[in-house]
C-alpha cells in the first residue's frame, strides 16, 4: 500500500510551517498502519469469533429477553403481551417450588463440592508418591459424559440391592431410599455432581496451592505448626482469592443444574427436585410455551448477573492489588 | 422477504440455542412451497419407522413406492420418525416442519390454539372415509368452531397388560384375567410372592408419565379430569374415586410390597421388568405386546391384555397427523392424499394384512397392522379379517376386546402435557412416601392443573 509522503499532503496549504511539523504526523500514522497490518491475523481471526459469538450468544440472548415479552406460535409474527408471561410464572405453584430447590441445592453443593475438592487438593498436594496416579484419578470423572454419569449414579442408587445401599450396610448404616424419597433425592444428585465435577476444581485448587512459597510452611513448621495449623495460617490465607473465585463460579454453575434432575429424577420424588432449568425446559419444550420459558431464562439471569458481577469486582480488586 | 428470512433464522438461532442444538442444521429446507421438477409436488412425510425397525421400514417404503406409482404427480419424501416435542418447534421456526407431521392425541388441541396446522376443513368434505371414523376421535382435532385440523390414524384404550407365565406360576389362570381392582391386587400379592425379585404390579411415576396413568386411573375409577363450565376448564379429580385409586395403589405398595422397592419409573422401565419376566401387571395398551416380543425375545403366548378392571372407563390415546400452516394448497392436498391411501383408506385393509402376513407379523392383536379407528361396516369387515388371518393367539386378549366394548372411553384432558407433569407428583408421593397424605396431594395438584386448564384457549 502506498504511503503518504510528507511533501504531498502539506504542498497544497502553501505554509512553510507544514514540511518542519509534518515528519512525526506521518511517521504515527505509518506506525500505526504497520501495527494494523502486523495484527491484521489477529483481527481477522477475532472478528470470526466475535461473528461466531454475536450469532449464537449474545443475539440469542437479546432475542430471548424480547421473547419474554411475546407470544410466539412461529407461525404468525410475535404479539407484544407485556409481562403476561411473568405473571403466568409468578401464578404456577411449581415456579417457588423450583427457586427453593435450586437454592437447596445450591448450598448442599457448595458445602459439599466446595469442601471436597479442597480437602482433595490439600490432601493430592501433602502426597509424596504416586502423585500422578491419584491426580488422573481425581480428574477421571470429569471426562464422563454427563448422561453417563447420571445413568451410572442411577444404578448405584438403586433402591434395595444397589451398591450404595450396600456400602452403607457394610458400614452398619441403615439402607436409603436415595432417589426413591423426597427428603433424600436432593442430596443424592448433589452427590452425583460433586463426584462428577470435582476433578476440575481439585485441579484448580492444586494449582493454587503450589504457588504457595515452600518457606512459609517451613517457617510454620519450625515454629512447631502441625498440618490443620498449617492449613489454617499459611494455606488459606495463600489461596485466598482462589477460594472466593471458584466459589461464585460454583454458584453461578450450580444454580444452573439440570442433567442429573432431568435424567435421574424427572423432577420427583413429589417435586422435590424441579430446578429452575427443569421448569423452564418443561415450559419450552413440554408446554411449548418459548414466551414464558424465556421468561424464566431472563428472570435466572439475573439472578446470575448478580453473581457474575460479584465475580468480575473481585477479579478487578485482585488485579488493582 | 428479506425480513421474514431474517427473523426466522433468528428465532431459530434462539431456539437452536435452547435445544443446544446446531444453527447450522436451519440450512436447506425440503419444505419448499415451489412445485418440484417436472410439475410435480413433493411433499414431507413423518412416520417413516427407524431403519432398526427393518420390517417395518421396508413395509412404510414400499408404500411410498407404490403410492408415487399410482399418483405420478406427487414425490413423497418420507423423514424417519414421529413427534417429538422437543423439536417441533424449531423446525416449524426454521421452515423444516414436514407438510405432513405425525401427532399423539395429547397435542392437536394446543397444536390447534397456537394455529401451528393448517385448517383442512374444506379439503376433506369429499374423502369417503371420513363417514366410517369414529366421531370421537375426528373431535379430538376439531377446534371450538367445528373446523378440522388434522386425521386420527391410530386409537388404543388403556388395558391391564400381563404375564400369563407368571399368572400360571403364581397359580392364577391366565385366561381368566382380574376384571376388578380386588382381584388385581390378590394376584399382585400372589406374583410377587414368587420371590426372586418379582414385582406383582408396577405403575409408572416420572417424566409425566405418572400423570397420564393417574388419568388412566381416574377414568378407570369413573372419575373425569377436568370439566368445562361454559368457556371455563377447571380440574374435577379431587374426589372419592380417585383417591379410591390412589388408596388401593398405597395398599399395594406398601402394606402388600407387590410394586417392588425401585419407583420414579417410566414405561420403558416396565416393559424392561416385564421382558425380564420380572413383572406380574402393568397397565397399557396392546401395542405394547409386539416391543415385549421383539426386544425382549419373547413370545406372544406369554403375554395378554385385559380390559381395564372395575368396568368403569378407560382411557382412549392415539395418533394422527395435520399439515404444516405453510403448506400451499397443493400440499394439503396431496399431503390428504398420503394420509388418506397410507392409513386410512378401508379398501387397503386387507393388503395391509397380507404385507404383514408375507413378513411374519403378528396379526390378531388389538393393535397394527389395522388400527381401531372405524366404525359401522369397514370395522365389522376388519374384526373378520383379522380373525381369518390371526397368527397370534387372539384369545389372549379377547377379555380386552370384549370388555372395551361396556367400558366408556375417555379423551385426553386438554393441556394433557401440564396436567401430567402436575400430577406426576401424586403418583410420586404415594409410591415413594409411606406417609404420604393423599388429600394434601389431590388438593395441590388441582391447584397446579386450575393453573394449567386457565391457559386452555
Amino acid at each position: 500500500m502506498p504511503s503518504l509522503k510528507s511533501s504531498e499532503a502539506p504542498a497544497s496549504t502553501g505554509s512553510r510551517e507544514w514540511p518542519v511539523e509534518a515528519p512525526p504526523a506521518v511517521k504515527t500514522t505509518t506506525r500505526s498502519r504497520r501495527k494494523i497490518n502486523d495484527n491484521l491475523t489477529a483481527y481477522g481471526l477475532l472478528a470470526a469469533a466475535l461473528v461466531v459469538f454475536a450469532l449464537f450468544s449474545w443475539y440469542p440472548i437479546v432475542r430471548g429477553v424480547l421473547l419474554s415479552f411475546q407470544e410466539v406460535n412461529f407461525v404468525d409474527p410475535p404479539q407484544w403481551v407485556g409481562f403476561d408471561n411473568f405473571a403466568r410464572l409468578f401464578a404456577d405453584p411449581l415456579f417457588a417450588t423450583a427457586w427453593l430447590n435450586t437454592l437447596q441445592f445450591t448450598a448442599i453443593a457448595l458445602v459439599l463440592g466446595f469442601a471436597v475438592p479442597f480437602v482433595t487438593a490439600v490432601l493430592l498436594n501433602e502426597l509424596r508418591h504416586a502423585k500422578a496416579f491419584f491426580r488422573v484419578a481425581v480428574y477421571l470423572p470429569v471426562m464422563l459424559p454427563p448422561v453417563v454419569v447420571a445413568m451410572l449414579w442411577k444404578w448405584i442408587y438403586n433402591p434395595g440391592p444397589g451398591l450404595a445401599n450396600a456400602a452403607l450396610g457394610s458400614v452398619g448404616l441403615p439402607e436409603s431410599a436415595w432417589l426413591d424419597s423426597s427428603s433424600t433425592a436432593m442430596v443424592s444428585l448433589v452427590i452425583v455432581s460433586t463426584w462428577a465435577n470435582m476433578g476440575s476444581t481439585t485441579l484448580i485448587y492444586l494449582a493454587a496451592l503450589q504457588t504457595i512459597p515452600g518457606e512459609l510452611y517451613e517457617s510454620a513448621e519450625l515454629d512447631g505448626a502441625g498440618l490443620f495449623k498449617r492449613l489454617w495460617h499459611v494455606t488459606i490465607p495463600q489461596t485466598r482469592f482462589v477460594l472466593m473465585v471458584l466459589l461464585l463460579l460454583q454458584v453461578v454453575a450450580t444454580m444452573q443444574v439440570f442433567t442429573e434432575p432431568y435424567v435421574m429424577t424427572g423432577g420427583g420424588p413429589e417435586d422435590s427436585t424441579v430446578t429452575v432449568l427443569l421448569l423452564l425446559y418443561r415450559y419450552a419444550f413440554t408446554y411449548n410455551d418459548f414466551g414464558s420459558a424465556s421468561a424464566m431464562s431472563l428472570l435466572l439471569l439475573v439472578a446470575l448477573g448478580i453473581f457474575a458481577g460479584l465475580y468480575l469486582r473481585l477479579t478487578r480488586m485482585r488485579s488493582e492489588d | 422477504m428479506h425480513r421474514t428470512l431474517t427473523r426466522r433464522a433468528a428465532v431459530l438461532v434462539a431456539v437452536s440455542v435452547v435445544t443446544g442444538a446446531s444453527g447450522l442444521s436451519a440450512c436447506g429446507s425440503e419444505s419448499s412451497n415451489q412445485p418440484s421438477a417436472g410439475g410435480k409436488v413433493a411433499i414431507t412425510v413423518t412416520g417413516q419407522p427407524p431403519s432398526s425397525q427393518a420390517v417395518e421400514r421396508k413395509i412404510f417404503d414400499a408404500d411410498v413406492a407404490e403410492f408415487e406409482k399410482l399418483n405420478p404427480d406427487i414425490d413423497v419424501v418420507a423423514h424417519e420418525g414421529f413427534m417429538d416435542p422437543k423439536t417441533f418447534s424449531a423446525k416449524l421456526a426454521g421452515g423444516q416442519l414436514e407438510d405432513v407431521y405425525y401427532v399423539y392425541f395429547t397435542d392437536p388441541a394446543n397444536i390447534i390454539a397456537r394455529r401451528q396446522a393448517a385448517d383442512i376443513t374444506d379439503h376433506i368434505k369429499d374423502m369417503a372415509v371420513i363417514k366410517q371414523l369414529q366421531p370421537a376421535l375426528l373431535d379430538i382435532f376439531k377446534d371450538r368452531n367445528g373446523k378440522i385440523y388434522g386425521l386420527p390414524t391410530a386409537n388404543y384404550s388403556m388395558g391391564l397388560l400381563y404375564n400369563r407365565a407368571l399368572f400360571t406360576k403364581a397359580g392364577l389362570d391366565p385366561d381368566t384375567p382380574p376384571t376388578t381392582w380386588a382381584e388385581v391386587r390378590t394376584a399382585a400379592q400372589k406374583i410377587s410372592a414368587l420371590g426372586n425379585g418379582t414385582v406383582g404390579f408396577a405403575d409408572l411415576s416420572k417424566n409425566n408419565q405418572g400423570g397420564w396413568h393417574l388419568v388412566t386411573w381416574a377414568y378407570a375409577m369413573g372419575s373425569q379430569i377436568a370439566k368445562q363450565e361454559g368457556e371455563k376448564w377447571t380440574a374435577d379429580f379431587n374426589n372419592d374415586k380417585v383417591k379410591e385409586a390412589l388408596r388401593l395403589l398405597k395398599e399395594m405398595r406398601w402394606t402388600d410390597n407387590a410394586m417392588g422397592d425401585k419407583q420414579l419409573l417410566e414405561a420403558t422401565d416396565v416393559q424392561r421388568l416385564m421382558g425380564a419376566g420380572q413383572l406380574g401387571m402393568y397397565l397399557g395398551a396392546p401395542d405394547n405386546v409386539p416391543v415385549l416380543v421383539k426386544e425382549f425375545k419373547g413370545k406372544y403366548e406369554d403375554y395378554g391384555v385385559a380390559a381395564m378392571p372395575g368396568g368403569q372407563g378407560t382411557l382412549l390415546g392415539g395418533e394422527g397427523y395435520m399439515i404444516n400452516p405453510k403448506a400451499s394448497p397443493e400440499k394439503i392436498k396431496a399431503g390428504l392424499k398420503w394420509i388418506d391411501w397410507k392409513y386410512l383408506a378401508p379398501d387397503r385393509i386387507e393388503q395391509r394384512v397380507k404385507q404383514y402376513l408375507d413378513e411374519k407379523q403378528p396379526i390378531g392383536l388389538p393393535a397394527v397392522p389395522t388400527p381401531d379407528i372405524y366404525t359401522g361396516d369397514t370395522r365389522a369387515r376388519q374384526a373378520e379379517l383379522k380373525t381369518r388371518n390371526a397368527n397370534v393367539p387372539e384369545q389372549n386378549f379377547a377379555s380386552y376386546l370384549d370388555g372395551n366394548t361396556k367400558l366408556k372411553g375417555n379423551l385426553e384432558p386438554p393441556n394433557a402435557q401440564q396436567i401430567y407433569a402436575a400430577l406426576d407428583n401424586v403418583m410420586q408421593g404415594v409410591l415413594t412416601n409411606k406417609d404420604a397424605n393423599v388429600d394434601q396431594l389431590l388438593s395441590e395438584a388441582e391447584a397446579k392443573v386450575n393453573s394449567a386448564l386457565a391457559q386452555v384457549k
